[in-house]
This record gives structure tokens, C-alpha cells and sequence, in this order.
């Protein structure tokens, strides 16, 4: 293979760097979004092919046979994963890329080790890119499992977490210390060891609700773990990677905290909500003064309407009833209704999950508006049609301040003349707390699956066309 | 100034570059986001290259840094893959 100098590999990887910012520049607008992934991937093309006839690689087998492994993995799962369960496939990923923060590290510690280039300061990155990584790891394990409902997505507390949590920290970070000092394998297998079960402890008490910050939080791990890896190599490319990479992930966590109202802290550390109270469905339901409705009400009520909002959430997900949404809005439209789809940031269990799932049913991004821009819209809207989202309409985060998620931003649905509301059962949402929306005058309840209910009122609309 | 110390400053000035460029990012483009950076922090290939491809490399760190360049090719290919399916879908023309 043609060999290129150091330098000449310098400038590739600057070039790549640069298309890697661009490519996340192009996700400002859906229209040069796909541009921008194009940009990522010639990067990425640029930075392997610049590495791979750099001096440093001289035996490629292996290298070969891990692409080709992975490639193949990575496309099938691509191609074949179902939009739906996005947050599962993102989870995965994240530990891939902590797992293989940790290898590189290790195996940079064995090549290093048998050049004797080893020094403390080599040592100490390494110990930070295998730490971060396997937090990053383990973590994102639970996060899978907890997503594709492996494990209870329920917040899980036990006595002492904390204190548990603090001790493992220091622990870890401890055995790092002295293997960065004495060079002893035994501190390093410890520390590593350690990194696993913090990772491990940290995430498992974090319910299904908090999700979407979790995704993020991890998502940022990753990438301080390639920035690590970076330090540990003196290789830019991986410094500048992950450091836009940790950014973005973290942002993206503070934004998803923010709609929640809640402090990052509160959420790493916190577990909240038991979601102790659980209901009886319709009959419970009817005693507490709750209305329900048939879809012929519904219906009766939409086909009219000048306007009318969809709230999704991630019962729509669940019931994989993204599909009748399109063909919902299409019948009310082709009736001169005005059909628009509210997003609240922290809808679904990873940020723009909802976005996603409207866009792969073909419903236009210019019909799908974010919490800020639609809420004042609410007041006009004829009717809202609240489709398995729960925490994220209730008016007790704007006027309660009793409640427990007082103060969190919320989409303003109960001031629609009408507010139908398709719910499974009377359950309250992830919070644990009730939704006083659903015992306004103004709201009815449609107990049933996304699924079937909207699939109904779609059926409903069709035959009165006839 | 020490190599660990431009490595530092080069730290520092990307992740100011990454807290601008993310805040632009629009909202309902945050999956795609999170896939995209998925993919591009399968970035760590280049160190799992620089692992496996040493001269002389040893069996162990040969074998450690083929499990590296597995995982990191599954993020690359799947990552991009994936963000370029979702993105497809945003971008359908309206009939």
C-alpha cells in the first residue's frame, strides 16, 4: 500500500475533522441533514484511509477481518431495525464504542508495556479513556436491556445507593492512581473490573421516564471516552471527535433536563417516582369522575373541526400507531381540517423520537411543530387528540404546585375546546403522578390501544365518505 | 509546550466548536443526531487500527485490537446507515 508521512496524515486528519463539524452543521435543517451525513462519511472514509497508509500500521489480517465482521453486523442491523426501537439500537452502539475505548486502551497498554514507552502520564489517560469506557459500556447495557424491556424500566432504589456509588468512585479511581504509579497489572484488572460495575450501578436505578436523558448522558460518555482514547494515542483527529461528540451528547442532556424540569444531578443520582398508585382502569376511572368516550364521539367532533392537535407520546410508539396517524391526518384534511402534531421535547425515550417515528409514517416535518411554537396555538384548536402521551399535558406542572413535576414545561392541551385522550388503562404516567387533564369538563377518555382506536377512527372516517 | 498540552488546548477549542454547533441543531433532528454521533464517535477505529496494525504486535494486544476494530466498524457502518435511513425519510417530497 502506498505510504504517506506523518505530516501528510496530519493535514488528512484535519480535513476530516472538518467535515465531521460540517456534517453536524448540516443537521441544523432537514433539507441539507442528509448532506451532512454524506460529509460524515467521507470524514470517516478520509480518517481510516489515512491511518491504514500512515507507518504506523504495518499488518493489516486482522484489520481486514474486524471490518469486515463489523461492516456486515452494522449494515444488516441498520437496514433491518424497525424505527420504533431507535433508543435500543442508539443504546447498543454507545457500548460498542465504550467497549472499544477500553480494548485500545488496554492493547495500547500491552504495546506500550512490551516497548517499555510506558510513563505515568500515558498511564493516567489510559486509566480515564478505560474508565469513561467502561462506564460508557455497562451502562449502555442497562439502558438496552431497560429499553427493550429486559429489565423492569422502573426506577430501581436500594438502601445506601449512593454511598455505594461514592465508595466504587473512589475505588476506581484509586487503583488508577496507584497503576498509573506503579505500573501493576493486578491495579489495572481491578480498576477495570470496578469501571464495569460503576457503570452498571449508576444507570440501573434510573427509570424508563428518564430515558431520554440517559440516551443523551451516554451518548456524551461516548464521546469523552474517543477524546480519552485521543490523549492516550496524541491523536487530534480523536481529541476534536470527541470532544464534539461529548459536547452534543451533553447538550442534548441538558436540553432533555431542562423540559423536565429537573437538574442533571437530580436525575444521575436522583430515582424518582415510584409509581406506587396504580389504577383499575374504566371502573376506578368512573368513580374518580372521569368521561369516557367512543371513537364515534371523537369523530364526531374532529370531522368538523377547523383545527385539530395530535399529541403524540410514547404510547404511539409502543402501539406502533405512528401509520394510522398519517392515514387519520389525510382523511381529516381531505374534510378541510387543519391537522398539526405537537411535540413536547421528552415525548418517547430518546430526544426527536416522536420526529422520527411521524417522519418514517410520511407525515411532513412542517405539520410536526415543537412544545414552544405550538402551545399558544392550543387556545384554537377544536380539538386535541392525546395519543399515549401522559406526564407531558398535565396541567399540574403549570398550577400545582404540590405536584412533583411542578414547573416542568408542558404542552397546554386542556385548553382545546375538546381534548380526547387514547389511553390502555387509567395507569398514571412514568412520574408516578396523577393527570388532573383527564378530569376536566372538556376531557374525554378513549380507553383502548393506539393502535386499535386510531385504526377505528381512520375505518369510521372512510365509511362515512362512502 | 508539551505534546499533552496542545492536546489540551486542542481539547478546549473543539468542545467550545461542539457547543455551538450543537445548539443549532434542530430538534426534531436530535435522533438523527444521536445516531450521527454514534457513528462518528466509531472514530475510536483509528486508535483500534493504530493497536492492531503495530509492528511486531503481540498476540494479545493483536486479538484485543481485532475485537476494537469489530465494535468500532459495527458503530461506523451501522451509525451512518442508520442516520442516512432516518434522514431519507425526512426528506420525502410531500405528494
Amino acid at each position: 500500500m502506498m505510504e504517506i508521512s506523518v505530516n501528510v496524515q496530519a493535514i488528512a486528519y484535519l480535513v476530516s475533522a472538518i467535515l465531521f463539524i460540517l456534517a453536524l452543521k448540516g443537521l441544523t435543517h432537514p433539507a441539507s441533514a442528509r448532506r451532512g451525513n454524506y460529509l460524515a462519511m467521507a470524514g470517516m472514509a478520509i480518517a481510516i484511509a489515512a491511518t491504514l497508509m500512515g507507518s504506523e500500521v504495518r499488518s493489516y489480517g486482522f484489520i481486514l477481518a474486524g471490518v469486515a465482521v463489523g461492516g456486515v453486523i452494522g449494515t444488516v442491523i441498520a437496514l433491518r431495525i424497525q424505527m420504533t426501537a431507535m433508543p435500543q439500537l442508539v443504546a447498543a452502539l454507545h457500548s460498542f464504542v465504550g467497549m472499544a475505548a477500553v480494548l485500545v486502551a488496554l492493547g495500547t497498554f500491552l504495546n506500550k508495556q512490551a516497548d517499555g514507552l510506558l510513563n505515568g502520564v500515558l498511564m493516567g489517560e489510559l486509566s480515564a479513556g478505560i474508565i469513561i469506557g467502561a462506564i460508557t459500556f455497562s451502562g449502555s447495557v442497562i439502558a438496552f436491556g431497560k429499553l427493550q424491556g429486559m429489565i423492569s424500566g422502573r426506577p430501581v432504589k436500594f438502601k445506601g445507593q449512593h454511598l455505594l456509588n461514592a465508595l466504587l468512585a473512589i475505588a476506581t479511581i484509586g487503583f488508577a492512581v496507584h497503576f498509573a504509579l506503579t505500573e501493576s497489572t493486578l491495579s489495572l484488572a481491578i480498576m477495570t473490573l470496578l469501571a464495569f460495575i460503576l457503570g452498571f450501578t449508576l444507570i440501573i436505578p434510573i427509570g424508563g421516564a428518564d430515558m431520554p436523558v440517559i440516551v443523551s448522558m451516554l451518548n456524551s460518555y461516548s464521546g469523552w471516552a474517543a477524546a480519552a482514547t485521543g490523549f492516550t494515542l496524541q491523536n487530534n483527529l480523536l481529541i476534536i471527535v470527541g470532544a464534539l461528540v461529548g459536547f452534543s451528547g451533553a447538550i442534548l442532556s441538558l436540553i432533555m433536563c431542562r423540559a423536565m424540569n429537573r437538574s442533571i444531578f437530580n436525575v444521575v443520582f436522583g430515582g424518582f417516582g415510584t409509581a406506587a398508585v396504580e389504577g383499575d382502569g374504566v371502573a376506578d376511572a368512573a368513580q374518580k369522575g372521569v368521561k369516557s368516550a367512543a371513537i364515534e364521539d371523537a369523530i364526531y367532533w374532529m370531522e368538523d373541526a377547523n383545527k385539530v392537535i395530535i399529541i403524540p407520546g410514547y404510547g404511539m410508539a409502543v402501539a406502533q400507531a405512528q401509520h394510522s396517524m398519517k392515514e387519520l391526518m389525510e382523511q381529516l384534511e381531505a374534510r378541510g381540517v387543519e391537522v398539526k402534531f405537537a411535540i413536547h421535547p421528552v415525548a418517547g425515550r430518546m430526544p426527536g423520537h416522536m420526529n422520527v417515528l411521524l417522519a418514517e409514517a410520511d407525515i411532513p416535518y412542517e405539520n410536526v411543530i415543537e412544545m414552544d411554537e405550538i402551545n399558544p396555538e392550543f387556545a384554537t384548536a377544536d380539538v386535541v387528540l392525546v395519543v399515549g402521551a401522559n406526564d407531558v399535558v398535565n396541567p399540574a406542572a403549570k398550577d400545582d404546585p404540590t405536584s412533583p413535576i411542578y414547573g416542568m414545561p408542558v404542552l397546554d392541551a386542556g385548553k382545546a375546546h375538546h381534548v380526547f385522550v387514547i389511553k390502555r388503562s387509567m395507569r398514571p404516567g412514568y412520574s408516578g403522578v396523577e393527570n388532573r387533564l383527564y378530569y376536566q369538563d372538556n376531557t374525554s377518555l378513549i380507553f383502548g390501544d393506539a393502535k386499535d382506536v386510531s385504526e377505528g377512527m381512520v375505518n369510521q372516517l372512510k365509511g362515512a365518505a362512502h | 509546550m508539551p505534546e499533552t498540552l496542545v492536546a489540551l488546548y486542542i481539547f478546549v477549542l473543539s468542545c467550545f466548536i461542539g457547543y455551538w454547533v450543537i445548539w443549532g441543531v434542530t430538534p426534531s433532528l436530535h435522533t438523527p443526531l444521536i445516531a450521527l454521533t454514534n457513528a462518528i464517535s466509531g472514530i475510536v477505529i483509528v486508535g483500534a487500527l493504530l493497536v492492531t496494525g503495530l509492528e511486531g504486535v503481540g498476540t494479545t494486544a493483536e486479538i484485543i485490537g481485532f475485537f476494537a476494530v469489530l465494535l468500532a466498524s459495527i458503530n461506523v457502518f451501522g451509525g451512518f446507515l442508520v442516520t442516512n435511513r432516518m434522514l431519507a425519510m425526512f426528506n420525502k417530497k410531500k405528494k
